[in-house]
């Protein structure tokens, strides 16, 4: 209580004017302090509206051309001028969710084995390591996707697939390389670093107590995480994995370079694909007419409206044990 | 086996499959890493620093105007994203508001999720369309409105770590409230904020899909910043993508330069908070 009073004082106006000397001088420089720090946080806050605006603005002709019928359309021919999205969401769900497949339990894994279960000298190293993992820009992947992944997967990876799992419609087809499952393949190693960082934060902000009280009746340190940190953690985890799924869906370059780009919806993981986003990185310079320009822009405005609700949701979630850690601290 | 037994062995399985977990995790930056040095340390030379892009065919030069250009789209991007996110940082430590500052919260780690390509769509429709060409000020733009959300909470929690008595002392002392903010918050805090800073340029340093359409990519110099412009990422990408095996070459040579960027920024941001933070990281 005294503290944040303090603090208020401390930040506020609360000391009287008059008792400022040279306060003409200071005032002046007060109001114009205030000032700038309000419109710093007021053009943010238009920046962010003005995102949402602007798109469904340039989006119009689009919007007013197709309805709802874009989402559902398959049909992408911008010479006749009919656009459909549907192979673009469905490219972005099935690269997305296959990254995710991968991504999640490996993921998880070395968080709850960096914040529970390694020896302590081999946490900062490996925690780093990943951060590091985190920092390489996408297109640095793609390149690596394209020169080193892609041969990889044609000459050994998808023949044996189809050798094991060929009988499942998911591993026919010619072996590319290129394709969803390079997609896949990629998004998993670019969405892992953040998994892992948002769950080992997580699990950090459950209290030492929980861990205290399920070592002291004899659980092991497994049993520890299994019961008394995992489950305090769960929905901060499901924020964490949400947070990497919002990445995978947006996530362009690395994509746009290994799934093939080709408008098609197959069920099988070899066959190439497309995405929203790299449909808007590869077409949107070549758009030729305002309802294609449109189209694309729609196609942006539907990504940042899953993102925004995929990040908002995971936001509120590893908040929730992040506000239940400070309770219990303070 | 014993119900003891059975438990021992369960958490020592439990342990090696997390290991492994970690272990799987970190195989590719060791591959990726491991092969991009190899491959872009042959690539690299004096020409690529100096020189333009040549035609397809014609062998040797380098990416001069492309490591200019990505410089000075960092410079723009600062230059919108550093000012403002530290003057809001400031302002949602202070506010003695409770709503505005958890709603900047929410809005800056919401932006901090939205695709950097639906940022280049916005730079696009604000400055591209307008000004009827592509631009490094588009470019610069659209970066710095990816730096911004990044700048302004590392800014806004390292100033809600600088003490109430200090200020109260500064305070005490007659000095104005811009005063105090100026010489003894920011100056507190410093470290904490440059490291912000050095992560958000880390982070656009390498972005790509927001250039594609601003900044657009340019084979030559440059003249003013209301031209397109070459930027090291795009560059790659081109050369990526293309069929030649010279441009394959040049495109490592070129992802190495920009690595090594990206992970000395990151180091440098990782230093300048060294026991500042020691359990959570920076990154929002």
């Amino acid at each position: 209580m005294l503290k944040s009073e303090l603090a208020g004082a401390a930040t506020g106006l609360a000391v009287p004017r008059s008792l400022v000397p040279g306060r003409r001088r200071g005032v002046w420089g007060d109001r114009l302090y205030q000032a700038a720090v309000r419109a710093a946080v007021l053009v943010f806050v238009v920046v962010v509206l003005g995102i949402a605006a602007l798109l469904v603005y340039a989006a119009r002709p689009a919007l007013a051309a197709f309805g709802w019928r874009f989402l559902v359309t398959a049909d992408w021919d911008p010479v006749a001028e009919h656009f459909g999205a549907l192979p673009f969401v469905y490219g972005t769900l099935v690269s997305a969710l296959l990254g995710m497949l991968i991504a999640v339990p490996f993921g998880v894994g070395s968080a709850i084995y960096l914040a529970e279960l390694a020896p302590f000298w081999i946490r900062p190293p490996v925690a780093f390591l990943v951060e590091l993992l985190a920092a390489i820009p996408s297109v640095v992947y793609g390149l690596w996707g394209i020169v080193v992944l892609a041969p990889l997967l044609r000459t050994w990876v998808q023949p044996a697939l189809a050798r094991g799992l060929g009988f499942l419609p998911l591993f026919q087809g010619p072996p590319y390389g290129v394709g969803m499952l390079a997609a896949g393949i990629i998004l998993a190693i670019m969405v892992v670093p953040f998994i892992v960082a948002v769950s080992r934060e997580v699990l950090l902000a459950v209290p030492t107590q929980q861990r205290e009280a399920a070592l002291a009746l004899g659980a092991t340190r497994w049993e520890t995480t299994r019961l008394a940190v995992l489950r305090y953690a769960r929905s901060g985890l499901l924020g964490a994995i949400l947070l990497g799924l919002g990445r995978a869906l947006g996530e362009t370059m690395a994509v746009t370079m290994v799934i093939g780009n080709r408008p098609e919806i197959a069920l099988s993981l070899f066959a190439p694909g497309y995405t929203m986003a790299s449909v808007i990185a590869n077409e949107f310079t070549e758009a030729t007419s305002d309802l294609y320009l449109a189209a694309l822009i729609e196609i942006g405005l539907l990504l940042f409206v899953v993102t925004v609700a995929v990040n908002a949701l995971a936001r509120l979630l590893v908040w929730s044990v992040g506000g239940a850690v400070k309770e219990v601290r303070e | 086996m014993s119900r003891v037994a059975v438990r021992r062995a369960t958490n020592v399985a439990m342990h090696i499959l997390a290991a492994l977990a970690a272990l799987v995790v970190i195989l590719p930056l060791v591959l990726i890493l491991g092969f991009l040095i190899f491959r872009g340390s042959t690539a690299l030379n004096v020409a690529f620093f100096v020189h333009l892009p040549t035609p397809v065919g014609e062998p040797g030069g380098g990416m001069a105007n492309a490591i200019a250009g990505s410089l000075i789209l960092i410079g723009l991007a600062a230059a919108v994203g550093v000012p403002l996110g530290i003057l809001g940082g400031v302002y949602l430590a202070q506010s003695r508001d409770r709503r505005l500052p958890w709603l900047c919260r929410f809005l800056a780690d919401v932006l901090n999720g939205v695709p950097s390509i639906v940022i280049g769509i916005f730079a696009y429709t604000l400055i591209v369309l307008p000004m009827r060409r592509f631009s490094a000020l588009a470019g610069g733009v659209a970066l710095g409105v990816i730096m911004l959300p990044i700048i302004l909470r590392t800014t806004e929690e390292l100033v809600r770590l600088v003490p109430a008595s200090l200020q109260e002392a500064a305070l005490a002392l007659g000095l104005p409230q811009w005063k105090v903010v100026l010489h003894v918050v920011l100056p507190t805090a410093r470290a904490g904020i440059i490291t912000g800073v050095m992560v958000a340029v880390a982070r656009i340093a390498g972005e790509t899909a927001p250039l594609l359409f601003t900044a657009f990519g340019n084979r030559f110099w440059h003249r003013r910043l209301d031209e397109p412009i070459a930027a090291l990422p795009l560059q790659i990408f081109s050369y990526a993508i293309s069929p030649f095996d010279d441009w394959h070459r040049q495109a490592w040579a070129g992802a190495l330069v920009l690595i090594s960027l990206v992970l000395v920024m990151s180091l440098l941001a990782r230093l300048a908070t060294k026991g500042l933070y020691n359990r959570r990281g920076t990154y929002g």
